[in-house]
C-alpha cells in the first residue's frame, strides 16, 4: 500500500490524484501532511503540488461530470472529514473507468457518499448565509465572526457579495483563522488575516470600535426576537433542532 | 437609555407581538436581483435567519405598521373592542429597522402589515410609501410583503405590487359563515376581490415581461393567504377543500394555517389557556404539501367518509393504509408518481430511486443507504417479485408496527417547516 501525502489545499489533493495514475498505483490512500500516521506496510510518498499536473485531472473530470457534480467534488473536499480524499479518489477512479456519466448510480457507495456528504456542506453553507451576524465596527465595516464545522467560508462568499455590495465587510472564521474581505469601492474580496492576540478575544479586529448606533440594533433585534415568540407554541426541541446550541456563541438573539 | 431609543423598543416590541399570529414567513420565490450595487438580493431560496422557541422560522422583520383598528375581529388581538396598549410606526422608523437589520443579515426583508386605521386607502397608501421609500431611495433589493388592506382601492395595489415581492389578503378563516359571525365588518367578496385582481395583475405582468424585458416586476413571488384554524368548527375537509379551490381560482403561491392562539373575550372562541391545535396544523401543512408536491387530488385525503385527518399518523401514511390494494409498489419498475405515494419516501429519496436503477437493480441495502424510512417503506415496497414482504398487510397491523417504534418523530414535531413523510 502507498500513502501519498498532500499539503491540505485542493490542487495538493488532485496532484495526488494525478500521481497515483501515473505510478499505476492500485491501493493508493491519500492524506494530508498533518494527519499523517506512521502505518507498519505502508509506503509514504510526499506529493508536490503542481497546478498543471492537478488541472490535467480536473480538466479531465470536468468533461465527464455534470457541473454540479464536479462543484459537489470540492464541497466535500471543504469538509475535511478524514478519509474523505479517499472517498473522492474511489469517486475519480470510478468516473474514469466508466464509458458513460455514473454520477447518479447511487447504487455505488463512493457516488452516495460524494451526494450525501456534499449535502451536508450544502446545509452548513446554506446555515451560515443564515447565521452570520454582522456588527457595525465603524467606518460602515461590517464584521462577523464564524467557526463552521466544515469550511464553508469560500462557499458563501458570492451569495454576500450579491447581498452586500455596498458595504465593505469581513467574514472571519475563527476556527480556520482566515477570513474574507469585500472591499465596496473596488468591488473586490480578499483574504484577510488578523491580529488578534492584542485583545485576547476572537469576537472583533483589535484596536477598533463599535458604532455608536451597533448596541442600540443589537438590543432591538434580541427584543424583536423575544417580542415574536409565542410562548404558548413552546417547542425547543424543533427550535433546538434549527438551531443547534454550537451555532449560539455568534447569535446575537441567542448571546 | 436615551427616551428615544426606549420609545422605538417600546413600539417594537407591541408591534412585533402583534405581528406574531400572522404565520408566513416565506422569503423565496422572489426574482429581484441586485444589479444597482444596491443593498440586498431576493434572488435565493429564501433564508431563515433564526427561529423562535416555538420553532417557527424567523426570515422577515414581520411587524405591523400600527395596532390601532377600526374593526372588531374577534379573533383578532387589536380588535377595537380590545383594550390593549396601541402604538404606531413613523415611516422612517420602520424604513431605518428594515435597512439597519438587514446590513446586519438579521433578516431577509420585511412583513408589513397594519391594523386599519382611518380606512383601508389611508392605511394602504402608508404601506406602500414605505415600500417605495425602500426601493427608490435606499436601492433595497431584499424582500418586502406587503399585506393588502381589504378594501384598498386598485391603483395603490397595482403599486404596491410594482415595489413588493409578495402581497397577501388572509381569508381568515374557513367558510364565510364563520367570517360573517366572528367578523362583521368583513365580507368573502372584499376578500376576493383583491386576490383576483391580484392574480390576473401577476399573470400579466408575467407575461409581458417574457415578451418585453424591461417590464418591471409586479409581485413576483405571487400571492399568499392565511386560515385561522381552530377557532370555529370547521371540519379539516372544509378547510382544505377551501384551500384547494385558493390555489386553483387565484393561483395563490401559498396558504397558511395558523392554529388559534386564545386571547380571550369572547366566549364564541376557545377560552385562555386552551392549547392551539399544533398537531392538527402540522397535518394540515402536510395534506398542503402532498397537494403540492406529491401529486395527490384533495378529495384522496379528506371526503365525506372521511372528513378529518388522522391526528397519530400522518396523511400520506393515512392514505396508504386505506388503498393497501395499490402496494406493494416494485421499486425497480413502479413510475415517479407511484414511488412519490410509498410512506417513507420523499422527493429526493423518489428522485434518487428513479436515477439509481437506470443503473441496475436496487436491493433493500442500496434502498436504506439512499436515506428511506425503512420502517415505514418496508410494508409497501418490494424490490423485485420474489421479495417477500416484512411483516403482514392488514392496516391496523402496519399501523400499529409503525406507531409503536417512537413516538417522538410523529408526535413531537408540529413545525409547518417540516414535513415527515
Ligand atoms: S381588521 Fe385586521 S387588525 Fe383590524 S381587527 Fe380585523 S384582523 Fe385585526
Amino acid at each position: 500500500m502507498t500513502q501519498f501525502i498532500y499539503d491540505g489545499t485542493y490542487t495538493g489533493l488532485f496532484s495526488a490524484i494525478f500521481e497515483v495514475y501515473e505510478r499505476r498505483c492500485e491501493d493508493a490512500t491519500i492524506i494530508k501532511g498533518q494527519n499523517l500516521q506512521a502505518l507498519v506496510f505502508s509506503e509514504n510518498m510526499e506529493v508536490c503540488t503542481d497546478p498543471a499536473k492537478a488541472e490535467r485531472v480536473l480538466k479531465g473530470l470536468r468533461k465527464k461530470v455534470s457541473p454540479e457534480c464536479f462543484a459537489n467534488i470540492y464541497s466535500c473536499y471543504l469538509s475535511e472529514i478524514r478519509g474523505m480524499e479517499n472517498t473522492i479518489l474511489k469517486f475519480v477512479q470510478y468516473v474514469f473507468a466508466s464509458r458513460k456519466n455514473i454520477e447518479d448510480n447511487y447504487g455505488n457507495a463512493a457516488v452516495l457518499d460524494i451526494a450525501q456528504t456534499a449535502r451536508k456542506v450544502g446545509r452548513e453553507k446554506h446555515r451560515f448565509e443564515a447565521f452570520v451576524r454582522f456588527e457595525n465596527i465603524g467606518d460602515r465595516l461590517f464584521y462577523a465572526p464564524i467557526d463552521p464545522d466544515y469550511n464553508i467560508l469560500p462557499l458563501i462568499v458570492p451569495h454576500f457579495r450579491r447581498r452586500y455590495a455596498d458595504q465593505d465587510w469581513i467574514i472571519y472564521d475563527t476556527k480556520r483563522k482566515y477570513g474574507v474581505h469585500y472591499d465596496q469601492a473596488t468591488e473586490q474580496v480578499h483574504e484577510a488575516v488578523i491580529d488578534f492576540t492584542a485583545s485576547g478575544t476572537d469576537l472583533a479586529p483589535t484596536g477598533i470600535s463599535f458604532d455608536p448606533d451597533e448596541t442600540l440594533y443589537q438590543e432591538l433585534w434580541k427584543n424583536y426576537f423575544k417580542s415574536t415568540n409565542i410562548p404558548m407554541r413552546r417547542n425547543m426541541k424543533l427550535h433546538l433542532q434549527h438551531v443547534p446550541k454550537r451555532y449560539w456563541k455568534y447569535l446575537v438573539e441567542k448571546k | 437609555m436615551k427616551t428615544s431609543e426606549s420609545r422605538i423598543h417600546e413600539k417594537l416590541g407591541i408591534l412585533a407581538d402583534a405581528a406574531k399570529y400572522d404565520v408566513s414567513c416565506a422569503s423565496s420565490g422572489s426574482k429581484r436581483k441586485n444589479d444597482n450595487k444596491g443593498l440586498g438580493d431576493s434572488t435565493g431560496m429564501g433564508i431563515c435567519h433564526s427561529y423562535t422557541e416555538d420553532g417557527r422560522c424567523v426570515s422577515l422583520l414581520k411587524i405591523l405598521l400600527t395596532n390601532y383598528c377600526i374593526f372588531d375581529c374577534a379573533y383578532c388581538v387589536s380588535r377595537k373592542s380590545n383594550d390593549i396598549k396601541r402604538a404606531a410606526f413613523t415611516i422612517e422608523e420602520v424604513v431605518e429597522l428594515t435597512i439597519n437589520f438587514y446590513r446586519r443579515n438579521y433578516i431577509e426583508g420585511l412583513f408589513l402589515s397594519s391594523g386599519i386605521f382611518k380606512n383601508a386607502d389611508f392605511t394602504m397608501e402608508r404601506l406602500v410609501t414605505i415600500a417605495r421609500k425602500l426601493r427608490t431611495e435606499h436601492h433595497f433589493n431584499g424582500y418586502i410583503h406587503l399585506k393588502t388592506i381589504p378594501g384598498a382601492s386598485e391603483a395603490l395595489m397595482k403599486e404596491a405590487g410594482l415595489y413588493a415581492d409578495r402581497l397577501s389578503v388572509n381569508i381568515e378563516l374557513p367558510t364565510e359563515a364563520s367570517l360573517k359571525t366572528l367578523a362583521p365588518d368583513k365580507n368573502y367578496e372584499e376578500i376576493f376581490t383583491p386576490m383576483s385582481y391580484l392574480s390576473e395583475a401577476i399573470t400579466e405582468y408575467k407575461a409581458e415581461k417574457a415578451l418585453i424585458k424591461s417590464t418591471p416586476l409586479f409581485a413576483p413571488a405571487g400571492q399568499s393567504t392565511q386560515m385561522v384554524i381552530g377557532a370555529t368548527p370547521e371540519s379539516d375537509k372544509d378547510i382544505m377543500f377551501q384551500a384547494n379551490t385558493l390555489y386553483q381560482q387565484f393561483s395563490m403561491k401559498r396558504v397558511y394555517y395558523s392554529g388559534y392562539i386564545p386571547i380571550g373575550g369572547d366566549e364564541r372562541l376557545p377560552g385562555i389557556g386552551t392549547p392551539p391545535p399544533l398537531i392538527r396544523e402540522h397535518r394540515l401543512y402536510q395534506t398542503d404539501w402532498l397537494m403540492r408536491f406529491y401529486g395527490f387530488k384533495v378529495n384522496e385525503i379528506v371526503s365525506d367518509e372521511h372528513p378529518n385527518l388522522d391526528v397519530d399518523v400522518d396523511p400520506k401514511l393515512s392514505w396508504a393504509l386505506r388503498n393497501l390494494q395499490e402496494f406493494p409498489v416494485d421499486i425497480n419498475t413502479a413510475d415517479y408518481a407511484m414511488i412519490l405515494r410509498v410512506p417513507g419516501i420523499g422527493v429526493g429519496s423518489a428522485q434518487k430511486i428513479i436515477a439509481a436503477r437506470k443503473f441496475g437493480k436496487l436491493d433493500w441495502h442500496q434502498l436504506k443507504k439512499i436515506g428511506v424510512a425503512m420502517n415505514r417503506v418496508k410494508h409497501f415496497v418490494v424490490c423485485s417479485k420474489q421479495d417477500v414482504l416484512f411483516g403482514d398487510l392488514t392496516p391496523g397491523a402496519i399501523r400499529h408496527h409503525i406507531l409503536s417504534l417512537g413516538k417522538s418523530k410523529y408526535t413531537a414535531s408540529y413545525s409547518p417547516q417540516l414535513s415527515l413523510f
